[in-house]
């Protein structure tokens, strides 16, 4: 593999709690795009961007599907930020056991922001393009970087690891030994 | 399947306690849509004109409209009603926020509350999990303080709570219903509410709503928005600030309150300040803005921002506001943004109803220096006009003392107060009080709506059309240039040859036909945004909107799966309209009670008022007592309307 610099797409969506009018329209439209078919249907309780909201306390954070976490944390700050007191859970982006976000609402299964990666690219994900407020802004940018290129692991690979993680490798590899042999 | 709406609504007895979830019945849609058209023929179907508003027999329905929750920009009104107290007629009132959407997501179309509850509870839904609470140790609460509590026992910081406060609780004819930044305010309907012991009712819900044909419904969303980007970026010019943007009028936002604080009237809707907007004025009052607005504020899924956070001596959030209700408690007490904005606070907690409540303690102020009320009617008042205000609206939502007899808003308590009190009680419009305006010369369009708008409200039957001409041809023709929003291009040549003075100026221009014609217009889209829970600040209200009569029949038809043109929607929405005038007519309404205050214009044309009138009703298909006719009624399919007026002697038989 080569050492030398070379160039890596940065996509990022910058988020200005101070402009958000707390109108959950990245909710809707988030919901809407990625029902199946798409837009046949809109449900923020499926959407991968959640406004973290307590109008009373003039808090309103628009957060972000991120990774699954199978556990909660053991404990849990609180920041207080220009005179706002914030749970730590109001920044995090996990899809974890301690709070409803980010679950499919049928199923449960943890829902990740794909920044809707679609066919034909789109010019920016959804929620930047329903958010007039600019709570919401899309960022692409290049960056160099130097190092071993990551391998993107393909479906196969990604539905392994969830199994693993699920049943744990010992099992999966007996299952699929067993399964072998039978074939 | 059902699309748009989700088919289903909730039923409780308050009663018994009975809680039931009741398909409806999929052909109301084509013929009602939703919102205030089903809610109408709900009424029609299940209250007779003779139920009391405070009686166990009244229902109390908040509707979602048809499109609320889908992606439409705007879609989250719901649209409450009962029997109003003050009105005693059918009364609705509409409010935008998140709760209609959540509804929906909880998988109803309506909650319909009958009944009275033995005691004091709160309806919480969860889904498919519905229980009525005890609320007892929520009784006395303000609005949002119990809305929060709510919130905290549910431990569900998600739910949406639509709630009374002690104006409510006590059955004042102008009691609101609060919800987060919104609420439904006129004409009693938090009275109601709390006639059914009803505290709040907490609502979360995760399901989907579904779209009919989604690539079309996505399409005209999204040239919507882009519309609604591109005209906030163009304000119309001609008019003044809070008419020339989308929206509410835009009060959260601007400083300049010339044009309010001089052409609105003060008090008691009495006194017009020429020359009050000064300069050190506009000053203090924008420092109190900027001190006490903490954020601007939007309702479900809409890019406008027409509420804001307003904090009183705190740097987050006390309560939301907007529109109007920024100045009417200033106003009726001749005071200062600062007060208007601390005693809105107290208002809103005590939910009421922000045009109705500043006005009836600026007419018992009028009654007291008259000396028709008695300083024994005032014990311990305090003698400056804001400690007044505080004290009274203190016993007004108490019922305590001469409070009792205000909190039946001024047309019923002049009546027993008696004394010449009735007098004092001059800007009602079918005993509801109106925005404090005072004008000169007759504008014909504006006294057909205020005549015959069925909410007895201006701002529900206005908007599209603008409210008086510009000063020049040129810049008319400017205006018209880009206009699609118009029924057809004659309304264009009335509003380009309509002048401020001359042969073409009101009152004898618009003509009575195109007086009509233009009326017609604005309160049809009145009426399909209230059947569609679309937010009138994208349609039916602003100039020049997003939502129009060509563009709506395709949305609603690809959010719906409907087959909907424009001549379809017209007929529902004529429909819907008539159905409504004819639960009113059911309950004694007639052409005597449609008329503007007598003091609302100083030149009147008595003449010419009746010829508008006249000719109003017949291009409504009315007969000459404002009362639909036969044909009218079986054309629009409401047959059994029409038997009905005949075994009440409303209609003649045959």
């Amino acid at each position: 593999m080569s050492k030398k610099p070379r160039k890596k797409l940065v996509k990022r969506i910058k988020i200005d709690v101070d402009k958000c009018n707390g109108c959950r329209a990245c909710e809707v439209i988030c919901s809407s795009f990625h029902a199946v078919p798409r837009y046949s249907s809109a449900n923020p309780a499926r959407s991968r961007i959640r406004v973290i909201r307590d109008p009373l306390a003039d808090i309103y954070v628009p957060v972000y599907a991120g990774e699954y976490a199978a556990a909660q944390c053991a404990g849990r700050n609180e920041y207080t930020i220009d005179g706002k007191r914030y749970e730590e859970c109001s920044f995090c982006r996990a899809s974890c056991p301690s709070r409803p976000l980010f679950k499919e609402a049928d199923s449960g299964l943890p829902l990740k922001c794909d920044m809707c990666e679609s066919d034909p690219t789109l010019e920016q994900p959804k929620c930047v393009e329903w958010c007039l407020a600019q709570a919401l802004v899309y960022e692409e940018r290049e960056e160099e970087v130097v190092g071993e290129e990551e391998a993107a692991p393909d479906e196969v690979e990604l539905g392994l690891e969830a199994l693993a993680a699920k049943h744990g490798w010992q099992t999966l590899l007996d299952t699929v030994t067993r399964l072998t042999k039978r074939g | 399947m059902r699309y748009a709406e989700t088919g289903f609504n909730l039923e409780v007895d308050l009663t018994r306690g009975n809680i039931e979830c009741v398909a409806t019945d999929p052909k109301l849609v084509p013929l009602h849509l939703g919102g205030l058209g089903t809610n109408a023929r709900h009424f029609w179907d299940r209250v007779p004109p003779e139920t009391e508003p405070y009686a166990p027999e009244n229902h109390l329905v908040f509707g979602t409209g048809l499109l609320c929750g889908t992606p439409a920009p705007g879609s989250n009104r719901t649209i409450v009603s009962a029997i109003s107290p003050q009105t005693r007629l059918f009364g609705y009132a509409m409010m935008g926020g998140f709760f209609g959407p959540e509804l929906k997501h909880a998988g109803y179309d309506k909650i319909v509350l009958r009944g009275r509850s033995p005691e004091w509870v709160y309806l919480h839904i969860h889904d498919g999990k519905v229980e009525l609470r005890d609320a007892k140790h929520f009784v006395g609460l303000g609005t949002l303080e119990s809305a929060e509590l709510i919130r905290q026992e549910l431990r569900d910081p998600k739910a949406q709570v639509s709630s009374i406060g002690l104006a409510g609780e006590n059955r004042v004819f102008f009691a609101s219903i609060e919800q987060g930044r919104s609420s439904a305010s006129r004409l009693g309907l938090g009275g109601v509410m709390g006639d059914k012991r009803l505290k709040a009712i907490a609502v979360r819900g995760t399901g989907d709503i579904q779209i009919a044909h989604p690539p079309e419904y996505m399409a005209i969303c999204k040239e919507v928005l882009e519309f609604i980007e591109k005209r906030n970026r163009n304000p119309i010019p001609g008019v003044m600030p809070i008419l020339a943007g989308l929206g509410s009028p835009q009060e959260m936002a601007i400083h300049d309150e010339k044009w309010h604080t001089e052409n609105f009237a003060w008090g008691n809707a009495r006194h017009r300040r020429k020359g009050f907007w000064t300069e050190e004025i506009q000053k203090s009052w924008t420092g109190t803005m900027e001190r006490m607005r903490t954020r601007l504020l939007s309702c479900h899924n809409c890019p406008m921002k027409c509420g804001a956070a307003i904090s009183v001596d705190t740097r987050l959030c006390s309560y939301m506001m907007k529109c109007f209700s920024k100045l009417t408690y200033t106003m009726a007490a001749m005071s200062d943004l600062d007060f208007g904005l601390r005693i809105a606070q107290k208002a809103t907690e005590h939910g009421v109803d922000a045009f109705s409540a500043p006005q009836t303690m600026a007419f018992a102020l009028e009654l007291y220096e008259a000396g028709i009320l008695k300083p024994t009617d005032f014990p311990g008042m305090p003698l400056d006009n804001e400690g007044a205000f505080y004290w009274l609206l203190d016993r007004i939502v108490r019922r305590e003392g001469i409070g009792d007899v205000l909190a039946d808003g001024t047309y019923w308590a002049a009546k027993r107060i008696g004394n010449g009190a009735e007098a004092y009680a001059h800007n009602n419009i079918k005993k509801t009080e109106q925005l404090p305006l005072k004008l000169g010369m007759l504008n014909p369009i504006y006294f057909l709506m205020y005549c015959t708008g069925e909410k007895a409200n201006i701002t529900q039957i206005e908007g599209n059309f603008p409210q008086a001409p510009f000063a020049t041809r040129e810049e008319r023709e400017a205006f018209i240039r880009d206009w699609p929003q118009v029924p057809d291009e004659r309304f264009k040549q009335w509003f380009v040859e309509w002048e401020l003075r001359g042969e073409k100026s009101i009152p004898s221009y618009p003509t009575i036909d195109a007086t009509c014609e233009i009326v017609n217009w604005q309160e049809k889209m009145h009426y399909i945004d209230d059947a569609t829970g679309l937010c009138a600040g994208l349609s039916s209200f602003p100039l020049k909107p997003p939502y129009h009569l060509h563009n709506l029949p395709a949305l609603i038809s690809a959010g719906a799966g409907l087959e909907l043109d424009e001549a379809g929607l017209d007929r529902v929405t004529r429909r819907n309209r008539n159905l409504v005038r004819c639960l009113n007519i059911q309950r004694g309404l007639r052409r005597a009670d449609e008329r503007p205050p007598d003091d609302h214009w100083k030149n009147r044309f008595p003449e010419l008022e009746q010829k508008l009138l006249d000719e109003y009703y017949k291009f409504k298909g009315w007969n000459q007592d404002g009362v639909p006719t036969r044909e009218t009624l079986l054309e629009l399919g409401l047959d059994y309307v029409y038997e009905d007026f005949v075994r009440r002697g409303i209609l003649e038989g045959g």
